[in-house]
């Protein structure tokens, strides 16, 4: 769960500069899924998510219990009443985790969609400025680079209290640098192309050469940078709600359900495995398909060279 | 020149540790309404929130109170934490200890483990082996450190085995390293945390160095291979490793807050956890600070490092 310049074992491809693939852009794109989509581990992640994501949406309907509701004496272990049991104050464990996927899943995907937003007007604006504007960007985000992104949040949190937009917000905001500087990387070498140049020289409005020329050109590697924010938004979000700042009691969430359990973790494994087998599946998920399209990508660029 | 390159990346991270320090006084300015009301909440009594308005100068404008702060800062005066009114420096020291020992042991561990799963790999790529580690190390990648800290209190320290302690249970005034027991299973964590990024980037850069004529040249000459593994590939490879290694050392520094609250251990990553529950900004700004410093000074290290090992910016820079 790492960060910076390198990101990842997936973040590791992108530090050589990417070759983009002369062909039709959106032909290309749907190359580079169908090649992911032959991995086994794009395969096996997506299975893994697919079925993390129905468990999240699908489980408030088939739970047995309410999430908040005291089923029995606190820490009692697996019975036919309660098959994994009842947390610490003496919920159904089975139900709370049934309930608990919803809001880490959802915050996620914003902060994901927030920051991969952000980062890319941000990085594609630098690269294609390349003036006093480019450096005032990327001093911006040094400045953001400097905290741990956790800590940003935390800081946030402290100032304004444990809000879930705030959450949203402040994991997004971190993940823009990050991503502006893989985008803008890529993009440098988009906007000395001659279909750039051809379209200013028609006159196209800037903002359109930008989003409608630059853009669908740097496809490949924004793929696989919303998978990577993803992956790291799941971790951090689920980690902030296991701190005890994310969705707040009687709620029912994953993060906050090992907090409330991790002290009878002796007596009572059950609260506590069932979350944290769920997150981790689910990161290792996501994980995996990332690096499948990061691998496909590697694959095309060697086809495109030889 | 070479200082003047130096010099310029000192330069480039003080400015930016200055626009970090202005982000993090605006953090106070967020808080609703009276500042000073907003942290002490409902422990608010006359005599208290006086003397906070005093300590954060509350009565005088922005810019001297930022001015004020700072000075503090860079003086080593951080103030006085809103929920134990004791001295933040005082609160802090004893955990800033405590932190550092935890990265240190996992640093130790983490760098040259690294390194050598780094060089085995790529001595035997694409052998199963390889492909077994570039697996495991996508799995543990992919983890949060907490789901990672808690399956070894599973394993380690509850269920299957009971080898070390669970949460660290430290007397006031007791230090880290005067029972280490408490420091292997954090530490184990953050090692797994940090080992997949470092020795992939040591792979992929001995492979390189692997192919280079020097590296056939010197085998060509009949060194032994040892020889030429150790003395003349590894020391180039590690070169492009130093970067990672140094953003990995400062990820830690955000790693310290979940990793030390999953162990209960006494850092300044528990401490910054409680201090956020208590809305304590005094004890969280100087943490704050601290993490940013921390990652502004291992980049300009890496950075220089970088300089002073690469023959060709160093040439470049004359």
């Amino acid at each position: 769960m790492s960060d910076q310049t390198v990101d990842s074992a997936v973040d590791l491809a992108l530090e050589q500069p990417v070759k983009l693939v002369e062909a039709a852009p959106a032909r290309a794109r749907f190359a580079l899924l169908r090649d992911a989509l032959r991995l086994g581990r794009t395969r096996f992640g997506l299975a893994v998510v697919g079925v993390l994501v129905l468990v999240a949406l699908a489980g408030p309907l088939v739970a047995p219990y309410s999430p908040t509701e005291f089923v029995g004496i606190p820490n009692s272990p697996p019975s036919g009443d309660a098959i994994f049991g009842t947390d610490a104050l003496g919920r159904d464990v089975l139900s709370r985790f049934l309930y608990g996927g919803r809001t880490v899943l959802w915050l996620s995907a914003a902060a994901t969609l927030l920051g991969v937003t952000l980062g890319v007007v941000v990085g594609l604006i630098a690269a294609y400025a390349r003036n006093w504007l480019d450096d005032v960007l990327m001093r911006a985000n040094d400045v953001l680079l400097a905290f741990p992104q956790i800590i940003f949040v935390l800081l946030a949190v402290s100032a304004i209290g444990p809000k879930l937009w705030l959450i949203v917000l402040t994991v997004g905001l971190t993940h823009a640098p990050r991503v502006a500087r893989v985008i803008r990387g890529a993009a440098l070498e988009v906007v000395e192309r001659d279909f750039v140049k051809s379209a200013e020289v028609v006159g196209e409005a800037r903002w359109r050469v930008v989003f409608a020329e630059v853009l669908p050109n740097v496809t490949s590697p924004l793929l696989v940078e919303v998978g990577l924010r993803m992956t790291y938004s799941i971790g951090l979000i689920a980690g902030i709600s296991f701190l005890g700042f994310g969705l707040q009691p009687p709620d029912a969430d994953w993060g906050l359900m090992i907090n409330e359990n991790r002290l009878s973790i002796t007596v009572q494994p059950w609260a506590v495995l069932l979350p944290v087998i769920a997150i981790g599946l689910l990161t290792v998920g996501t994980n995996l398909i990332t690096d499948g399209v990061s691998r496909a990508l590697a694959g095309i660029d060697r086809r495109a060279d030889s | 020149m070479l200082t003047r390159l130096i010099l310029r990346r000192l330069a480039l991270g003080l400015l930016t540790l200055w626009l970090v320090s202005l982000l993090v006084f605006a953090a106070t300015l967020a808080l609703p309404g009276d500042a000073a009301q907003a942290i002490l909440g409902r422990e608010a009594t006359p005599e208290r929130l006086a003397a906070l308005r005093d300590q954060l100068n509350l009565d005088e404008g922005v810019v001297s109170q930022y001015i004020q702060w700072l000075g503090g800062i860079l003086t080593g005066d951080l103030g006085n934490s809103a929920a134990t009114q004791a001295p933040v420096g005082e609160l802090l020291s004893d955990r800033v200890g405590n932190s550092l020992f935890l990265v240190a042991v996992s640093a130790a561990v983490a760098i040259p483990l690294s390194i050598l799963i780094g060089v085995w790999t790529a001595m035997r790529r694409d052998r199963p082996v390889d492909h077994v580690v570039s697996t495991t190390s996508l799995i543990l990648a992919s983890l949060p450190e907490f789901v990672i800290g808690i399956a070894l209190i599973l394993l380690f320290a509850t269920e299957v085995v009971h080898w070390f302690p669970a949460v660290s249970l430290l007397g006031p005034g007791e230090k880290a390293w005067d029972d280490p027991e408490v420091v292997v299973l954090p530490a184990a964590t953050l090692v797994l945390a940090v080992v997949p990024y470092i020795s992939r980037i040591m792979r992929g850069s001995m492979v390189e160095v692997l192919e280079s004529e020097y590296v056939t040249m010197a085998t060509l000459k009949g060194l032994p291979r040892r020889t030429v593994i150790w003395r003349h590939a590894v020391p180039n490879a590690i070169v492009p490793a130093i970067q990672v290694t140094a953003l990995q050392l400062a990820y830690l520094a955000g790693g310290v807050v979940v990793v030390e609250f999953v162990f209960s251990y006494p850092g300044i990553g528990a401490a910054l956890v409680e201090a956020v529950g208590n809305r304590d900004m005094p004890v969280v700004q100087a943490v704050t600070m601290l993490a940013a410093g921390i990652y502004v000074g291992l980049n300009i290290l890496a950075d220089v490092a970088t300089i002073l090992v690469t023959p060709k910016l160093r040439t470049a820079a004359r």
